[in-house]
């Protein structure tokens, strides 16, 4: 059984390059989309907190978790919706233009 | 196969599905085109990975946990609908805190539960360390650069004496009490100790990079928050966190070096020198400047060289987004567009305080897509232009970068609006840009300053356009 924290590793570097590639050129009119798109993305800690807060009993490690779902939660719901707020603005332009 | 025997793997392929939907929806938000769509692509990974997650047979709190995302849903989409177009960079610094905080509570609150068990793993003590010092950075850097771009303090960098060497001890006090830890797993005083440390690197972080220095920490701390969801994986072996966090990661940092390559400066210089703050910048070019003459005109002159322009080229600086200025601007160059003058707008890369500030304030004001310009394509063209009307902006026209050897800001890529026959200043004051170099741009005597607030400025810009005919 390989040690979790090497397919962990593997599993990250493989998905740095993946992700280098995929966002190599980028117009700087989308700079701030990306920006707030990729910051809702790391919102996914949500998944962690989730897990965290699971437990039915109460004790610290499920305040914390709660308290962290909450977090998680504002960083993906606002940063998915700005990002389509904004992006919503170029599209209109681009019809007009 | 029964359910409970399949639900895990059915978990994991769901997470793979919604790593497969980060990756393309980022691809598409790469595109003008499709961004919108990637977005959405994006959202639903989410929605996969959250509603798998759920169906852990770990997670029996749902009471509680429909009532935490609730609460941060509404929160959430009332920050985003709520938010002014020129508070963006605020905006995005205080969602990457939250996502920061997030991701040290999971680790925190792993370890708390570790404390419980008799034995804690050693990979688990250094994957939550990690995780924590990441987090805490992520949390209390972007809280600080969001009360700075608020302007609840000074936007300015803060310095103080021995600034570096503390920094040093505490990055050192880390290490040893790292070390400590994974001799001694289950002291909470150490872990504290770590938690607290991590906390304060963060504030010490940000603290001495301010202004124009923004939109590179923006982008860092970006990647940070990415990083640090990456390490809360580590700590629960989840790969779901680890791939989003390393995508989130990677692209932060290409951001961040786009937006270094723009200032012509290292990242470790941007970190580190304090720009700006010192006063080691000696005025090289404090000599003359005081008998030099600036020449002033008010609006109804400036109309009159804008009206009679056959080119006129808008260059936005942050001042326009203080002054959300950006819809009046609109309104000029369709004033303008009138009277049959060729309008443009240059935009420097690292105007404003976050990586396409001002694409997305000139996109609010419905400015056309096509009419933007970036700085390459621009400058080979401002031989041509009649007027460059330079609104808010300072550093980023700054002919010293070309000329002066001994300015700090010597090599940065500049707007050549002193290559244009007339420049227009619309500026509050003399006061001198982010980098605190005097611009010599405003000496030239083809160059003309109008001065007040780039809104009212503007304003009275139109209203004297209007007249003419």
């Amino acid at each position: 059984m390989i040690d979790p924290l090497i397919t962990g590793l593997v599993v990250f570097v493989l998905a740095t390059f993946i992700g280098f590639e995929v966002i190599n050129k980028i117009p700087p009119t989308l700079h701030t989309p990306l920006m707030s798109g990729s910051n809702a993305i790391s919102g996914i800690a949500i998944v962690g907190a989730l897990l965290v807060a699971g437990d039915k009993n109460w004790n610290l490690t499920v305040i914390l978790g709660l308290l962290a779902v909450v977090l998680a939660t504002i960083n993906v719901v606002g940063g998915f919706l700005v990002t389509d707020r904004m992006l919503q603005m170029f599209k209109k332009k681009d019809v007009k233009a | 196969m029964n359910l409970s025997e399949f639900l895990p793997s059915g978990i994991e392929l769901s997470y793979l599905v919604a790593a497969g939907l980060f990756i393309v929806g980022l691809k598409k938000l790469g595109s003008p085109a499709s961004a919108r769509q990637g977005n959405l692509v994006a959202a639903i990974g989410m929605l996969v990975a959250i509603v798998a997650t759920l169906l852990n047979q770990g997670v029996l709190n749902y009471q509680m946990i429909l009532v935490a995302i609730l609460l941060g849903s509404a929160i959430g989409a009332v920050m985003a609908q709520r938010v002014e177009m020129t508070a963006m960079p605020q905006m995005v610094g205080l969602l990457n805190g939250f996502g920061g905080a997030a991701s040290a509570l999971v680790a925190i609150g792993e370890y708390w539960r570790y404390m419980q068990q008799a034995e804690i793993p050693l990979s688990e003590t250094v994957t939550i360390i990690l995780s924590v010092l990441i987090g805490g950075i992520t949390f209390t850097g972007s809280m600080l650069a969001f009360v700075k771009l608020q302007g609840l303090i000074t936007g300015q960098p803060i310095t103080f004496g021995f600034q570096q060497p503390f920094n040093i001890s505490l990055l050192i006090a880390f290490l040893v009490g790292s070390g400590l830890l994974i001799a001694h797993p289950h002291s909470s005083t150490i872990f504290l100790g770590l938690t607290t440390i991590s906390l304060v690197l963060g504030v010490l972080f940000v603290l001495p990079i301010g202004g124009a220095d923004t939109p590179v920490v923006i982008s860092l701390l970006n990647s940070f928050s990415g990083l640090a969801a990456s390490a809360a994986g580590f700590v629960l072996n989840n790969n779901m966190l680890i791939i989003s966090g390393a995508l989130v990661g990677s692209s932060g940092i290409i951001l961040t070096q786009i937006m270094c390559k723009a200032m012509n400066r290292s990242l470790s210089n941007v970190l580190f020198s304090a720009f700006g703050s010192a006063k080691k910048f000696e005025e090289a070019a404090g000599e003359g400047s005081q008998d030099r003459t600036l020449h002033t005109i008010d609006a109804e002159e400036g109309a009159m060289m804008l009206g009679y322009a056959r080119s006129v080229v808008i260059v936005p600086g942050y001042g326009m987004a203080v002054a959300q200025a950006q819809h009046a601007v609109r309104e000029l160059a369709d004033q303008l567009e009138r009277l049959g003058v060729d309008v443009k707008y240059a935009i420097h890369p690292v105007a404003g305080r976050m990586p396409g500030h001002m694409n997305v304030l000139l996109a609010e004001a419905n400015v056309p897509y096509p009419q933007l310009y970036d700085m390459d394509d621009i400058n080979p063209e401002f031989d041509r232009v009649n007027v460059a009307l330079v609104i808010g902006a300072n550093d980023v026209v700054n002919p010293a970068a070309r000329t002066n050897q001994s300015s700090p800001i010597y090599g940065m890529p500049i707007l050549e609006v002193d290559r244009a026959q007339h420049t227009i200043v619309i500026k509050r004051s003399m006061n001198t840009g982010f980098s605190g170099v005097e611009n010599e741009l405003f000496y030239k005597d083809k160059t003309m300053m109008l001065f007040g607030g780039a809104k009212d400025v503007v304003a009275s810009l139109v209203t004297a356009v209007k007249e003419l005919n």
